[in-house]
């Protein structure tokens, strides 16, 4: 499902985010990335949109070579690869129900179906009471849900999460992460992010550990040893 | 389409005082078009006028006497090619020059009987016929100038030419103007949600979504500006009809029938359009690379 071979992302000032990085997921994975800031968690999932392109190796997602996608495919490959964003990125001035109709009004989805859709995700993600606030009105933690809600409206295979448990309690991390391993049992591959060692470690899920751009720890490896 | 107009239209509502600006220097610029285009139909109108008419006025030296201008008169009457002929003494030369002027005392203090010429007006059947009369005319002692409704064209035609260049400079400095001064509210809006429009890229927008609604808003400022300032325009000058009517003399050469009006209406919502996709696209490709 995702296949990296020898990325290394270097940027223009010479820093090397990721380094010589081989790995694979296969579907309905989940799988923690860890490290300390700055060891390239970021930059690998931004890698994995195609926000940025490796300097060196190659990215294969579902047989879509990143490298060689062409920039007027590259939102029709969004749409298949649901993001919650480090900052979130939710739009300030729009309604909750806004923010996550948006994809599907960009994917010309017909306003009846696209409106029953977010409904339907709403309820899933637990904040349908919440639809007609604005983002600056919601709590922490429902944020984190209506992200993660817009990141899941396609229906993707693969949804990414970068730090989505960053700025939350313990209790509203533990539930967004029961959250993300409902989603997960639905069949989706989720690649979560994180800091957090007591969700790491008692999920007891594959870990890729980088350091300094480098992966120093797949746990999957050392199963397989 | 409808989401993009929506779109735009909340852009348009969420920046008034940039909306404004945008809308005033298209209404500044219709305005003007608006006024020209009437100037060079109205023009136009004159310009046939003084062709269509078959007259042509002999001015008389002080010299002449009564009896030699009659006598050139049955001369003229003579050729059979004449319809009316029209003595004007002095004192009706000044008479009308002060219905003319009326309502100006220092024109009319300038003026008394004797520095104004008697004059013959005669009106052939056919204007073609007007050169050999002419050259008759000028052929007497007596006649001092001849005036041909052509040398009024030419000095007319000389004129609105003049005038049409002016104001095509005039309207193109705007247009460019309008063009630019738009480029650069609409690079604002855009610079203004750099953050919204890369999150929107993230969440797989692709780049006419985004542009639709800038470029939309262009449009819209070009087309509110227009009719604002056609419609401007138009209630000015009907408004000063009756003024233009002493001016002109006639009030039928200012244009007011509903389908050229319309026609000129109809081209300006094109030409509106035009600036306003022109002055978004610059932008949008400016600010949006």
């Amino acid at each position: 499902m995702i296949r990296l071979e020898n990325v290394t992302k270097t940027f223009g000032t010479g820093a090397v985010a990721l380094s010589d990085i081989n790995l694979s997921i296969e579907k309905g994975e989940f799988v923690f990335i860890i490290g300390p800031s700055g060891s390239g968690k970021t930059t690998f999932l931004r890698l994995l949109i195609r926000d940025m392109v490796p300097s060196q190796g190659s990215i294969v997602i579902n047989d879509i070579d990143l490298i060689k996608l062409p920039k007027g495919k590259i939102p029709q490959f969004r749409r298949k690869i649901g993001v919650v964003f480090q900052d979130l990125k939710m739009l300030m001035d729009r309604t909750v129900f806004e923010n996550i109709i948006l994809p599907l009004e960009m994917a010309d989805v017909d306003r009846k179906t696209a409106e029953k859709k977010v409904d339907e995700i709403l309820q899933q993600v637990g904040i349908f009471e919440q639809k007609n606030k604005f983002p600056i009105q919601l709590s922490g933690g429902e944020l984190q849900r209506a992200a993660i809600a817009r990141a899941l409206i396609f229906g993707p295979e693969i949804l990414l999460a970068d730090e989505p448990t960053g700025n939350l309690d313990p209790t509203t991390s533990w539930e967004i992460v029961k959250l993300l391993q409902d989603i997960n049992k639905l069949g989706t591959t989720v690649v979560m992010a994180t800091h957090n060692a007591d969700i790491v470690n008692s999920l007891l899920k594959r870990t890729l550990a980088l350091e300094k751009g480098k992966l120093i720890k797949d746990t999957k490896e050392e199963k397989k040893d | 389409m409808s989401k993009a107009l929506r779109t735009s239209w909340n852009h348009i509502r969420r920046s008034p005082y940039q909306s404004f600006a945008a809308i005033f220097i298209m209404l500044q610029t219709f305005f003007v078009i608006t006024i020209f285009a009437f100037i060079v139909i109205s023009s136009a109108r004159i310009i046939n006028y003084f062709e269509s008419l078959p007259t042509a006025t002999a001015f008389f030296k002080e010299s002449a006497k009564q009896s030699q201008i009659d006598a050139l008169a049955a001369q003229i009457k003579a050729t059979n090619k004449v319809s009316k002929i029209t003595f004007v003494s002095k004192q009706e030369a000044l008479a009308r020059y002060q219905q003319q002027n009326k309502s100006d005392p220092i024109l009319l203090d300038l003026v008394t009987a004797d520095v104004l010429p008697a004059s013959l007006e005669i009106s052939t059947y056919q204007i073609e016929d007007l050169t050999p009369i002419a050259s008759t005319l000028h052929s007497s002692p007596i006649v001092d100038q001849v005036v041909l409704p052509k040398d009024i064209v030419s000095n007319l035609t000389s004129w609105t030419n003049a005038l049409r260049k002016i104001g095509l400079v005039i309207i193109v400095f705007l247009a460019l103007d309008a063009i630019f001064i738009m480029t650069i509210i609409i690079g604002i809006k855009v610079s203004h949600k750099r953050q919204e429009i890369e999150i929107m890229r993230l969440l797989s927008a692709t780049n006419w979504y985004i542009r639709w609604p800038f470029i939309f808003e262009g449009i819209i400022y070009s087309l509110i500006g227009t009719v604002l300032g056609f419609g401007l325009a138009t209630v000015t000058i009907f408004s000063s009809a009756s003024f233009l009517k002493s001016f002109l003399g006639n009030s039928n050469f200012i244009p007011s029938q509903p389908e050229l009006l319309l026609m000129l209406f109809g081209g300006e919502v094109l030409t509106a359009i035009i600036l306003g996709f022109v002055a978004s696209f610059m932008a949008v490709f400016r600010y949006l690379k």
